[in-house]
């Protein structure tokens, strides 16, 4: 083979191909996916690059039949991932949920794109983070990652296939337009300083009736395809053997609590933020390409004596609520910026609203990232 | 202890006790011409990954057959087995599932995985009509039916031909029987498992608790003796006309030709892309 799996250097490049070569440093095997602006720089990448580690990309007739083949393949033990944007995603829900329902690692990266419906496919607009994690029918957990950099997209591409690895789940990589198209500065570390993660599997030989591949709090070994396991994949509700039950509500409850109860007990090891509000009487709440006008900002005011901090959401699903409300008990004001009519806000008020004073603000033109002389304007009005 | 047992009674899966399919349900000869064909080659569970949709043919490997099953969304088996083949290239895969799954709701993944010629073995039970959900009209439910969505009678024109659109889009192996003719179902079925290449069988299905009870065709046995009645070898049809061909069921393998199979297709490009021959397959094609 000629090609690397990683692409040790330092380089300038675009978030999209820096996700595309986080996949590959992940171990990203099989890449299956539907071309939509604007994430499809990550398919082209991962085309080119993919087969010569062994791996493939293929393009699929439509984004159903994307997750559909990502989920097969991931069920034959490869790590597999899609790329798309909203329209994609409202298209895979159906699969997601399957996904979620059979405990299947996989990643989806969603570029997100200026919605909703049709929209505007190059600018990038924060609209679809509620959808990951409520966008397929029923009560689910899902795990949620919102880069605000190139080298975030390569870094938090490793995390994700690392999560999906580790609790047996779909996870989502919330970029958009701009951090997927713009260039920056990209570090590929050497191999050895990049954790890769493999799910766990059944002993070989285990008697497939003894068999337990589903519904553990702690993660089941994932009893794959071609190793002898006889496993029965259903996302009928079924228990810990994969047997089909459609009659005890018994069982529907377990399916339920177990599947959720899988994410949310390892909610603390999921958890990812960057706190920076020691002392401060003001807090900036964002994630991805808006955390950028929040610390711009930030700065600006501190150099004006404001004091002012961050809370920076790397996960955004399973929602941080515990991280918000650390955050709230120390503070005086929190102000929520997203690129959206407020999404994630309304949530981090639930959680903040019992111990300091919120408030959203949006950008002056939903769609553009906020302007730090906006949110300096606004930090200077709640701090009288 | 001498203990009767099923010579196919290996293949079953042992925590399953009994079939929820309904009396006289033309899956349950479909699901015994399946395992005669495995049997047949010699060949075991641990061979194949199977794939199914929703419906009630789909309740064929899941959960009868002991072997690794994969129980999808409805309409995409398809898709699913196009990622379990890529990642498992030397298991066979084959999908089992209906015709409304297959059809209509999961058409276009039938018509680009057949153009595609993937090897896998597709195979659709064609009971025209949705049986699991109470008897729905399909696309494959003929005109004027009472179904419990079209209580003045269907008004659609409907499918007549599923195999012959799966030809056109290009699979290299095409077969359609009926329940009528398990043993010749059972002989296409061990061709379909060996062909290299997209292997689609379609087999016209009795469904007497849905379809038979609203067209007035009567019990399982009486469906049966239609199909024998009406069904017509492909060299005996071609000397019909269209007209005399009219609610006739044209039986009989209708392609099974060479062409470019997409693993070995992925195979050779993985060996372009690794800069040499590599791990590239040669086909003789040149």
């Amino acid at each position: 083979m000629n090609g690397k799996r990683v692409n040790t250097g330092r380089y300038f490049m675009m978030g999209n191909v820096a996700c595309a070569e986080g996949a590959l440093a992940a171990g990203c095997e099989f890449a299956a996916g539907y071309p939509i602006t604007p994430a499809t720089e990550i398919a082209n990448h991962l085309a080119e690059k993919l087969p010569q580690v062994g791996g493939a990309f293929f393009q699929m007739e439509d984004e159903i039949s994307s997750i559909a083949a990502v989920i097969g393949a991931s069920w034959t033990g490869k790590k597999a991932m899609t790329v798309t944007s909203g329209p994609g995603i409202s298209l895979m829900l159906e699969n997601i949920g399957f996904a979620v329902g059979v405990e299947t690692p996989c990643v989806i990266v969603n570029v997100q794109r200026g919605a909703p419906a049709t929209g505007m496919p190059t600018i990038g607009i924060q609209g679809d983070m509620v959808q990951a994690k409520y966008g397929s029918h029923g009560d689910y957990e899902i795990i949620a990652l919102a880069p605000s950099s190139p080298q975030e997209m390569f870094e938090q591409t490793v995390i994700a296939f690392n999560y999906a690895e580790t609790y047996r789940t779909p996870v989502f990589l919330l970029s958009d337009a701009f951090v997927g198209h713009m260039r920056e500065e990209v570090v590929i570390p050497e191999p050895g300083q990049i954790k890769t993660v493999d799910r766990k599997i059944p002993e070989l030989g285990t008697d497939p009736l003894k068999l337990k591949g589903f519904l553990d709090e702690d993660v089941a070994p994932m009893p794959i395809f071609g190793k002898g396991f006889k496993t029965h994949v259903t996302s009928s509700c079924h228990d810990e053997y994969g047997k089909r039950n459609l009659i005890d509500i018994s069982a529907l409850d377990k399916f339920v609590r177990r599947l959720s109860n899988k994410i949310l007990k390892h909610k603390e090891e999921i958890t990812l933020v960057e706190r920076d509000y020691e002392g401060a009487e003001i807090v900036l709440v964002s994630y991805g390409g808006v955390s950028r006008a929040a610390a711009a900002a930030t700065a600006r005011a501190r150099e004006k004596g404001i004091p002012v901090g961050t809370l920076r959401l790397i996960t955004v699903w399973p929602f941080p609520g515990e991280e918000i409300e650390k955050m709230a008990r120390k503070t005086k004001h929190v102000i929520v910026l997203e690129n959206n009519l407020g999404q994630v806000y309304p949530y981090i008020k639930a959680e903040a609203a019992h111990f300091a004073e919120v408030s959203f603000l949006p950008p002056r033109l939903v769609g553009e990232i906020q302007d730090p002389e906006d949110i300096l304007k606004k930090i200077e009005e709640v701090s009288k | 202890m001498n203990e009767l047992v099923h010579p196919y009674h290996q293949f079953i899966r042992p925590t399953v006790t009994h079939s929820s399919f309904c009396p006289g349900c033309g899956d349950g000869t479909i699901a015994q011409s399946i395992l005669r064909a495995i049997d047949g080659l010699g060949m075991g569970m641990d061979d194949f990954v199977f794939v199914s949709g929703i419906g009630c043919a789909a309740w064929i490997p899941s959960p009868l057959f002991n072997a690794d099953v994969l129980h999808t969304t409805h309409g995409r088996p398809i898709a699913f087995a196009f990622g379990i083949k890529m990642g498992l290239p030397d298991k066979k895969v084959m999908v089992v599932s209906g015709d409304g799954d297959l059809v209509a709701i999961g058409g276009n993944h039938l018509i680009q995985n057949a153009r595609r010629n993937i090897e896998m073995v597709v195979i659709c039970s064609n009971n025209g009509i949705y049986g699991m959900t109470g008897g729905q009209a399909a696309p494959t439910t003929p005109m004027g039916v009472k179904t419990t969505t079209t209580p003045y009678g269907t008004f659609e024109n409907f499918f007549e031909d599923i195999s012959g659109l799966v030809v056109a889009a290009g699979a290299s192996f095409v077969a359609r029987w009926t329940t009528a003719h398990p043993r010749q179902l059972t002989a296409s079925i061990k061709k379909a498992i060996q062909k290299k290449g997209f292997a689609f069988i379609e087999v016209v299905s009795q469904c007497p608790v849905q379809f038979g009870r609203k067209m007035g065709t009567g019990n399982a046995v009486q469906m049966l003796e239609d199909y024998k009645k009406r069904s017509i070898l492909i060299k005996e049809a071609k000397k019909l006309s269209p007209e005399e061909l009219k609610g006739r069921i044209v039986v009989g393998e209708f392609v099974d030709l060479d062409k470019h199979e997409m693993v070995e297709e992925v195979t050779r490009m993985k060996g372009k892309a690794s800069g040499g021959v590599g791990e590239a397959v040669d086909t003789g094609r040149g």
